[in-house]
């Protein structure tokens, strides 16, 4: 039997690899695992800083310049074209590229908060009470101009679809830190800014890729059935299911004699881990005995599931329970219209949970560990799309120059890093291109992004290709 | 000790005189060294070396050569360094002298190769036979798939009573090299149940099993090997596996991801691949069927194949930049299923590993670069040109099969309350079925080809002229500039490439694995052919044939090889986990679409309807709207009804950014890029999937009414059940624990009678009033514990 066992368990660790499978030996009759150590040799490579991550992906191109890249000097400049001097030939969308450039000031205003004296603008309140906690980048630049290549090149380092994502590369290097949950996680949310003409998604962009099955991102939805095909069907109780589950076992067992596959037993682990998850996911998602002043920090749409409130609320939920990398979407920042009151929107949607989310995890003393990244796929132009009035005008894709924030886990609070020119067009200090970003996100994980890759091919693939330096100065 | 031995041998064996350049070898290289074989031969076992961990910057890729040293041809590799007189990076049989050497054993960090921040490494097995192939004179091959094949010499073995075809002789030949044996021959179950899978992608019916076992002629299993190559359920097998390899969906892929019509060509692979059309017309249609004299409808149609990668309708995209994706995607889509190779890597500069340059690549791209279309297709509701109208006659039945369905919904009531906007949603996705189809066409005027620097599609290079990599087979005279020419010159028995791959996928396809395991790489950096011979053998014999696709299977599915038993035991899994040297059965689990199918086979609920346009079985709530936008371009997925639950998976809808979840959990690929090797993974949501997904569950009441009415006590309604989802009888342990576990689930629901209807609700059992509820679900819960075996996971 000792054989046997230790038979299945080595074709086991070839075939099933890390992850999500990794941590799904049970208590049943399987042997134990140490897969956070013996298993994984790939990492890590440094002593991490980070333990996780909450990415809060803001799809759409969130604008910069009504957030955290004041420019007073629009002010002057309102209406007036966009010299050449400062566009440089840059290639621009085909929205815009053929009509008048404008530049338009933003219709909101900014103060300086905190010790750090960052500028925030009006239209984040509660963000300004968290300054002194993040660390805001406004000189991020990236290589696409329209949102399918650009987000998937943040979210997998590659334009066009089919790499891994940045949480299945982490699923694949580090493994799980938990028994009961996938190692990583997705949350979606709709914003209220473009309700009827927001950019997609794609569940590409948590897919991963060349890389197993079992690291793609698992979807966490609000409803009745939190992962796909969670609950037991109506009529089959708890204990049905544990019935049913043992026999399949002892079944299984036949099987494995007469036959020796020892797949079996990894199979079975895994029926076992999906049985653990029937508890644990719904658990994990259910908020409701969360205190009154959870509530008000995270706002009154956080009781409202599926929000995006609701989404930064069980983001902190799952990095309590170690889940390694928790990715939200929130949809509906494409401002190329109407952007005083649809960014309004969006700003009301995200301002409060976002910063409660870093509050409430500094409070549990999660912060230290836990990576927060707030941003999207690219920013907007200082140039005006369609009508310019004196209340309403739009932004189009800008790719040159736009602004992210990060927290805890290893990166340096209270500072604002890189700058860009005085009408917000180019980068002019500490430039931060997107596989920088994500070399240092690995970099904080332990991962070296030169050393964290995959063959497929015959190629060596990385999250940041031939590319990418960790930018030291965000680091604390 | 040991550290001097080697250097003590050598020139014992060659009276070489060393100079003062004197090497150390390790104790640990040393006895790496003395492992190895007599003859160190370069394309098993220095290629892969030179190729992993050297070619990078000492190879094909001319920008990137470091200190001009090129390590791929003998001519540069064995050259005077440059900038060294006298000095040599490889001597042959000079160990002392060639430098390569020095470096690979240096411990000083600026003189070791390969250099630390590459991060690879040289193991001391792989020191030591660079060691010893320099030693023995350094010996370079063409690398062996850009040879010809021809028909090789049966070898010969031992065991001569267990060849059933020329196959087993190249296989047992080599077991007996390793001093292993075959299995024995799988018997009449296993067998049935795995030869069904593999040609049909379906489970055999107790009634096949019974017809099979009962039959003692010699030539029962040939006789069942015919009939499934003759079932219409054969094309619909193979179309599953091309669907994957042509990136085939029914959206465009990219942002609103909007319909597109694409079904008809799905069903005229099925009918191609049932017509048994020899395999280089049937790709030769696809690739260039539009440049026939006087195309038919079919000829056009075929060319689907190469529009059926992703397209954008973002509107601020930059029209040049998709335009050129869409070329690449083609150029690479050739590579990969017809050549195997990675010519995407060329795509931005000299490939690192094969000798395919830049230029190479945009000489093949010029091939798809005369489509006159558009990079982005403005009109939301537009299809991209050029495209071909359905015939009359079929876009009337598609629409009157739309009206029925509607009908359908309005009739059972289920929708009737949902706003107007459903309809019309659902409406415009059916009339998308109806739509032109993307095809091929060649523009009137050529449209000049440029190399692009670093692949970005603004930087035109030099211009080039459409040509095939001289590495593989010059583009002579003969044939004509374009796709059509490309096709002949890719069917031309000189062409040492496209019979290998073809049959590598098809063997891969039945046996889990590749003889060659990187189908999509036969270059520097993919894996050997295990058994070389016999691909070649297999190459030549199906390019004889006429490329008879159906001839190619069968002789697989008749050797022994293929029928041996797949029980494992300890030996031959530590001798051969993956079983690459083919002394047992293989032991796959079934893919996504295997499962689906089987457990809609075996409760009787499969439709077998052959094509048509696609359908919408039950998936989760919310999936399509949670990624889409709103308003207009929001896209609800409106579950079908009646029959359309219940057709193969093959003709189940596939948008790209939310394809059907069940089949991405059991590892189909997304349908993004062109894609010939499947992963098979085991995880926790797969089980969920199983159990959980209403689809399963379904099939597991019907199969729980069929064990009733198949049985008159518990015994035989679990052997029967059993069976369908095994291909066996179960042996009375195997009875005795579904009994018990029946028991305890009857118990259960007389206590909690309530329950019993939950679960059994929502069927598509016929007058179910005439059955005890309880009993069904007791039965319910059997046969989901049989959809969730492992042996029923599995063809083995």
């Amino acid at each position: 039997m000792e054989e046997l066992l230790n038979l299945s368990r080595r074709n086991f660790l070839t075939k099933a690899g890390l992850g999500l499978a990794g941590m799904a030996m049970s208590s049943f009759d399987y042997p134990k695992g140490q897969y956070a150590t013996d298993v994984n040799k790939l990492a890590p490579h440094y002593v991490p800083k980070a333990k996780r991550v909450i990415y809060l992906f803001q799809a759409g191109g969130p604008s910069q310049l009504e957030m955290f890249d004041y420019k007073p000097k629009l002010v002057n400049l309102n209406g007036q074209e966009l010299p050449e001097s400062v566009r440089k030939g840059k290639r621009v969308t085909e929205f815009t590229a053929s009509q008048p450039k404008p530049m338009v000031k933003s219709f909101v205003n900014f103060k300086q908060y905190g010790k750090s004296g960052a500028w925030i603008s009006d239209l984040l309140p509660h963000m300004s009470e968290i300054v002194d906690e993040i660390c805001i980048v406004k000189s991020m630049h990236t290589d696409a101009i329209n949102h399918d290549p650009a987000m998937c090149f943040f979210q997998t380092g590659s334009q066009f679809g089919g790499r891994p994502s940045i949480g299945s590369w982490l699923s694949y290097g580090l493994g799980s830190l938990n028994n009961n949950l996938p190692t990583f996680t997705v949350l979606l949310s709709k914003g209220s800014g473009r309700v009827n003409d927001a950019q997609p998604l794609s569940s590409n962009l948590w897919g991963s890729g060349f890389l197993q099955s079992l690291h793609q991102g698992v979807q966490f939805r609000s409803g009745e059935d939190p992962v796909l095909y969670l609950n037991n069907p109506e009529g089959i109780s708890n204990e049905n299911r544990r019935e049913m589950i043992n026999h399949l076992a002892s079944m299984n067992n036949e099987y494995y004699k007469n036959d020796g596959n020892p797949e079996v037993y990894s199979r079975m682990a895994q029926y076992e881990m999906a049985y653990r998850m029937q508890t644990s996911v719904p658990e994990t998602m259910d908020i409701s005995k969360e205190p009154d002043y959870i509530f008000d920090m995270y706002g009154p749409e956080s009781r409202i599931p599926g929000t995006f409130a609701a989404n930064c609320l069980l983001a902190r939920r799952l990095a309590e329970k170690d889940v390694r990398f928790i990715q939200l979407y929130h949809q509906g920042w494409d401002q190329h219209n109407d952007l005083p009151d649809h960014l309004s929107k969006q700003c009301k949607d995200i301002d409060q949970p976002s910063s409660a989310l870093v509050k409430d995890l500094k409070q549990r003393g999660l912060l230290e560990d836990t990576l927060v990244v707030w941003g999207g796929e690219f920013g907007r132009t200082n140039y005006c799309q369609g009508a310019l009035t004196n209340d309403n005008y739009g932004r189009d894709h800008h790719a040159y120059c736009f602004s992210m924030w990060m927290a805890g886990g290893g990166i340096k609070p209270g500072i604002s890093y890189g700058k860009t020119d005085e009408v917000g067009y180019n980068v002019v200090e500490n430039p931060v291109h997107v596989h920088d970003f994500q070399a240092t996100l690995l970099y904080l994980m332990g991962m070296d992004h030169e050393r964290l890759t995959f063959k497929h091919q015959g190629r060596r693939f990385k999250l940041t290709d031939v590319h990418g330096s960790i930018i030291k100065d965000l680091l604390s | 000790m040991k550290r001097f031995l080697l250097l003590m041998i050598l020139p014992y064996l060659n009276g070489i005189i060393f100079s003062c350049n004197e090497l150390e070898i390790p104790d640990s290289i040393q006895q790496a060294y003395e492992k190895l074989p007599e003859e160190v031969d370069f394309n098993n076992d220095i290629k892969p070396i030179l190729s992993d961990k050297c070619f990078i910057c000492h190879g094909p890729d001319k920008a990137k050569v470091m200190a001009n040293l090129q390590l791929h041809l003998p001519d540069l590799a064995l050259a005077e360094l440059s900038g060294s007189s006298g000095k040599f990076a490889i001597k042959p049989g000079d160990i002392n002298n060639s430098e390569l050497i020095h470096r690979i054993l240096s411990d000083d960090p600026d003189v070791v190769m390969p250099v630390p921040e590459s991060h690879l490494n040289l193991t001391d097995f792989e020191k030591a036979l660079l060691i010893k192939w320099i030693y023995q004179g350094a010996e370079y091959d063409e690398h062996w798939s850009y040879i010809k094949p021809e028909r090789p010499e049966l070898p010969i073995v031992n065991q001569i009573d267990w060849p059933q075809n020329p196959i087993d002789y190249f296989v047992l030949n080599k077991l007996e090299v390793l001093n292993k044996l075959p299995s024995n021959k799988a018997n009449k179950e296993k067998l049935l149940r795995r030869v069904s899978f593999d040609l049909t992608g379906l489970p055999p019916s107790p009634e096949e099993l019974d017809l099979f076992l009962e039959d003692d002629s010699v030539n029962a299993f040939e006789k069942t090997v015919d009939r499934l190559l003759a079932s219409k359920t054969y094309g619909e097998r193979l179309a599953i596996e091309w669907m994957e390899l042509a990136r085939y969906a029914e959206t465009n892929g990219i942002h609103h991801d909007f319909e597109r019509n694409a079904w008809p060509w799905r069903d005229w692979v099925i009918k191609a691949f049932n017509d048994n059309m020899k395999y280089n017309e049937f790709v030769t249609w696809q690739l260039a069927g539009d440049l026939f004299d006087e195309p038919t409808y079919e000829n056009k149609l075929a060319t689907a194949f190469n529009r059926n990668h992703r397209t954008t309708q973002e509107c601020g995209a930059i029209d040049e930049e998709f335009r050129v994706s869409y070329v690449v995607d083609r150029t690479n889509t050739f590579g990969k299923a017809f050549l195997g190779l990675t010519l995407e890597c060329a795509q931005c500069h000299d490939h690192k590993y094969d000798a395919i340059s830049q230029k190479n690549y945009y000489e093949l791209y010029a091939f798809f670069n005369q489509v006159p279309e558009k990079g982005v297709t403005r009109s939301f509701q537009g299809v991209p040109e050029p495209n071909l109208e359905m015939p009359k006659e079929q876009v009337k039945i598609v629409q009157e099969y739309i009206e029925k369905l509607i009908e359908l919904e309005y009739a059972n009531g289920s929708k009737q309350d949902k706003e107007e906007i459903y309809r019309e949603v659902w409406r415009e996705e059916m009339e998308a079925m109806t739509k032109p189809i993307m095809i091929m066409q060649d523009m009137d005027t050529i449209r000049p080809t440029y190399i692009l620097d670093r692949g970005l599609y603004s930087s035109l290079g030099e211009e080039v002229q459409p040509n095939t990599p001289k590495l593989i087979k010059e583009f002579g005279q003969e044939y004509t500039s374009n796709r059509l020419g490309l096709s002949e010159w890719l069917f031309s028995s000189d062409n040492p490439l496209t019979a290998r791959v073809a049959v590598n996928r098809y063997w891969q396809m039945i046996f889990g694995r590749g003889i060659v395991d990187t189908p999509d790489d036969f270059g520097s950096q993919g894996s050997l052919p295990t058994h070389p011979e016999l691909l070649d053998w297999l190459a030549v014999e199906f390019m004889e044939s006429g490329w008879n696709l159906k001839h190619l299977i069968k002789i697989i599915v008749m050797s022994a090889t293929y029928q041996q038993a797949s029980k494992t035991v300890t030996s031959s899994l530590d001798f051969d986990p993956d079983n690459k040297w083919l002394s047992r059965g293989g032991q796959q689990r079934l893919t996504a679409e295997m499962l689906r199918d089987q457990a809609l086979k075996i409760s009787g609920l499969l439709n077998t309807k052959v094509g048509g346009p696609s359908v919408k079985p039950h998936q989760p709530d919310g999936l399509w709207t949670e990624v889409s936008s709103g308003g207009r371009y929001q896209r609800k997925y409106m579950v079908g009804s009646g029959e359309d639950l219940y057709r193969r998976s093959l003709y189940t809808y596939w948008k790209r950014i939310a394809p059907p979840p069940a089949m991405l959990i059991f590892d189909a690929d997304t349908r993004g890029v062109c894609n010939v090797k499947r992963q098979s993974t085991n995880t926790p949501l797969q089980a969920l999937v199983l159990l959980n997904d209403p689809q399963f569950l379904n099939a597991s009441k019907a199969l729980a009414h069929k064990m009733i009415k198949n049985g008159t006590n518990s015994e035989q309604r679990i052997s029967y059940g059993f069976r369908c989802g095994t291909s066996r009888k179960p042996n009375p342990r195997e009875i005795e624990i579904l009994k018990d576990l029946y028991l305890i689930e009857k118990n259960e629901f007389d206590n909690h009678p309530y329950r019993a209807y939950d679960l059994v609700s929502n069927n598509e059992i016929k007058n179910i009033d005439k059955f005890d509820v309880k009993e069904l679900a007791a039965y319910t819960v059997i046969a989901s514990t049989i959809i969730n075996l492992s042996e029923s996971l599995q063809k083995n």
